[in-house]
């Protein structure tokens, strides 16, 4: 994939800090990087994506690892790819995850599939700020 | 709306439109991109729903 040769930029001054701020704000990375519709769609869909997750009463799982549920502990990786939205998250109280209600692994789909798409968004910002695109 | 169908559809969306972001810088590339994405989301849910129908559970 090739971006046009208007979008082309110098390589970033710090790359780490643009991938660390990708990773924490979903689309933060781009918009400092000036690609603002870009950055724009990631933030509004990512975070989208994310709440209707929680909405769905899917949980967000504990970080740590329990040798009789690894699954867990790989569902909470992904899950801490969106970034500060986990955290705000539950320092408000939700992911809890109702076990029983009936959109519960959907919503847990949701939150674990947008933590994963924001590390593949923090890998574009990085290809970015090393002007590779 | 919390349909199995419903919510594929919504996944389908919000997947289409990070991927369709992602993989294409203009925005007409990316709006084409989108829609046959998310179109082979949902043809494959309901194929592969149907290719299931006559499994006993």
């Amino acid at each position: 994939m090739r971006a046009a040769a208007a979008d082309q930029v110098e390589p970033a001054a710090n790359k780490y800090l643009i991938a660390a701020l990708a990773w924490a704000i979903p689309g933060a990375g781009h918009l400092v990087l000036r690609r603002r519709q870009k950055g724009l769609t990631f933030l509004v869909a990512l975070t989208m994506m994310f709440a209707t997750g929680l909405w769905l009463e899917g949980r967000i799982f504990p970080l740590g690892f329990d040798l009789y549920q690894p699954l867990v502990g790989l569902a909470a990786i992904a899950d801490l790819g969106i970034g500060l939205p986990y955290f705000i998250a539950k320092f408000m109280g939700h992911g809890a995850g109702r076990v029983v209600a009936i959109t519960y692994e959907y919503g847990n789909a949701f939150v674990i599939v947008a933590g994963l798409l924001n590390l593949l968004v923090v890998l574009d910002a990085w290809d970015v700020a090393e002007g590779r695109k | 709306m919390t349909t199995h169908v419903g919510l594929m559809a919504l996944f389908s969306i919000f997947v289409s439109v990070v991927f369709a972001t992602l993989m294409r810088d203009e925005p007409r590339d990316q709006l084409w991109f989108g829609v046959r994405l998310f179109a082979g989301f949902i043809g494959a849910g309901i194929g592969i729903g149907w290719l299931l129908y006559p499994l006993p559970l």
